[in-house]
């Protein structure tokens, strides 16, 4: 167990030098999120004899956003898929297969230190937008809510790290894997809820989409967090999250397991 | 740069050599992206499904409201065809060079350049066209020919050459500020974050000028980064909904400017050049 802890340690200095670019990155990021409010704060001044649109009222929908920000930053795959896919590559994986490491801890090691530095830089400009959209935030109904969120958090990032991983493992078959990471990530957009919450889809939709894996990207620990889902619903939720994780880690170590077989240490 | 010519060319001469070595760049950029015929059409399809993605997005927003700041489900339906157009456009001609540019100044490899006898900011700029852009864009034109009808919109010669024209305005404002935030790589590395993230502004260009309160986030998209103008005022235009009728001067003149901008930035960046790695 202490070898993974010197590559957590070795990782968050490697990452540490580009904080500069991920203040940016977050900065810039906040350009998009601003518009998108926009464009909502327009849509409920355009409906003022309504207090609610699609079941949200501004704060609702405006928090909406700004948590999809901070799961975001806390769970979003960066990277790592590009760089597994030009280990894979370049050959460089060969080393892991002689070196008693394996290779998906590794790089769960490293996925979890580079959003670590990627939060605590990300923290500031984030932090200080909310304070400014403060009257439109809503907190956490209660601290169990909290904690349940929390917990879904977590799990929002194993099951984002485990579905890039076994996509990027896609480059032992395959020379460009680019295509295909953006054609998954359009999925994740819409049917994960970065473009908008689920529920303000025509109920069939959304519980189509409820089917898939998307929803639990990102939607699920947000609408927890909303206290949008309570109950059985929420423990019902839970379980489904965990379920679809464990399902990633399989294919994962799957496809891992049939992709080492065809590989040929180009290079390396 | 007439380096290498022993008399001036006179204009006419200058511009046929130009559009020579254009079409000879074009041949290029063709042949290259037919090397790799698969990655071209799943390139297409990423890009479609984005822009279905956008197209999605206004389609469930309507499902709930009749109006956006006054703006009507087709008319921002058009709207967003208009800005992934000049967004296309963009990239068809500019894109890939202006992200090229901090490479070449990174390795050195713009010193190659330099000494080539055509004036450089031409070749930096028109180095690589990307074909496959043209498709998309032709899909966004597709998506404002349906969104104009769905309007009863018949708009008159004159009045797609205005449109077409404001088009062109904001498609240099993209080129202008890029190629801007690409000159300071002559300065920095840090600068390649900026312009891959330059991407994350194309949403401001989206959304209904109208929708933007009064206040800092507005003014700075109008006037300084004028993303909230690019698309918007092209496509208020053609719908005759301009809340001012100085708007298309405006974008005009920032365009403009921002061209003007670009060029002395770019000549202060070149003659502070150092060659890297020799």
């Amino acid at each position: 167990m202490r070898k993974y802890w010197h590559v957590i340690h070795i990782a968050l200095q490697n990452t540490l030098v580009y904080r500069v670019n991920f203040l940016f990155r977050a900065v810039f990021g906040l350009v998009p999120l601003m518009a998108t409010i926009y464009l909502w704060r327009a849509v409920f001044a355009s409906n003022p004899d309504r207090a609610e649109v699609a079941g949200y009222t501004l704060a609702t929908m405006t928090s909406y956003y700004l948590l999809t920000t901070v799961v975001d930053a806390l769970t979003a795959v960066a990277e790592d898929d590009w760089q597994i896919a030009a280990d894979i590559r370049d050959g460089r994986i060969s080393q892991f297969l002689l070196k008693p490491i394996d290779y998906l801890t590794y790089r769960l090691c490293l996925f979890g230190a580079g959003r670590l530095v990627y939060t605590l830089t990300a923290a500031l400009p984030v932090l200080l937008f909310i304070l400014l959209q403060r009257r439109h935030f809503l907190l956490p109904p209660d601290g169990a809510t909290f904690g349940v969120f929390l917990l879904s958090t977590v799990m929002t990032a194993l099951l984002q790290f485990f579905t890039s991983y076994t996509m990027a493992l896609l480059a032992f078959w395959l020379l460009e894997i680019s295509t295909f990471v953006f054609i998954l990530f359009a999925f994740e957009y819409v049917a994960g809820g970065h473009l908008f919450p689920l529920d303000i889809l025509p109920p069939a939709l959304a519980r189509v989409l409820d089917l898939t894996p998307f929803p639990y990207q990102l939607y699920f620990p947000v609408s927890v967090y909303l206290g949008r889902v309570t109950g059985p619903e929420l423990w019902r939720g839970l379980a489904i999250q965990a379920g679809w994780v464990l399902a990633s880690y399989v294919l994962a170590r799957w496809v891992w397991r049939r992709g080492i077989r065809h590989y040929a240490a180009v290079g390396g | 740069m007439p380096a290498a010519s022993k008399a001036p060319l006179r204009s006419a001469d200058r511009f046929r050599r130009l559009a020579r070595v254009y079409g000879m760049l074009c041949r290029n950029s063709f042949i290259r992206e037919m090397n790799f015929k698969v990655n071209f059409v799943l390139w297409l399809v990423v890009e479609l499904l984005w822009f279905a993605l956008q197209l999605t997005f206004i389609a469930v927003i309507y499902q709930h409201t009749e109006r956006i700041a006054t703006w009507s489900k087709y008319e921002v339906i058009l709207l967003v065809g208009a800005s992934h157009f000049i967004q296309q456009i963009f990239s068809a001609f500019f894109l890939n060079n202006c992200v090229n540019l901090s490479e070449l100044v990174r390795t050195g490899r713009l010193d190659f350049l330099l000494l080539l006898p055509v004036n450089t900011r031409f070749l930096v700029s028109f180095k690589q066209l990307d074909p496959g852009a043209f498709i998309n864009a032709a899909s966004a034109v597709g998506v404002m020919v349906y969104a104009a009808r769905q309007l009863a919109l018949v708009p008159g010669l004159h009045e797609i050459l205005g449109f077409l024209l404001l088009c062109g305005a904001g498609v240099l404002v993209h080129y202008s500020l890029m190629f801007l935030l690409a000159t300071v790589s002559f300065y920095t590395v840090r600068v390649s974050v900026i312009i891959s993230t330059y991407y994350h502004l194309f949403t401001v260009a989206r959304i209904p000028l109208d929708a933007f309160s009064p206040g800092p986030f507005k003014a700075v998209f109008t006037y300084a980064i004028p993303m909230a103008l690019v698309a918007n005022v092209p496509a208020a235009t053609l719908v005759g909904k301009l809340s001012h009728p100085w708007y298309p001067l405006l974008l005009v003149a920032v365009a403009g400017m921002l061209v003007a901008a670009s060029e002395w930035a770019w000549r202060r960046a070149v003659r502070s050049y150092t060659s890297a790695s020799s």
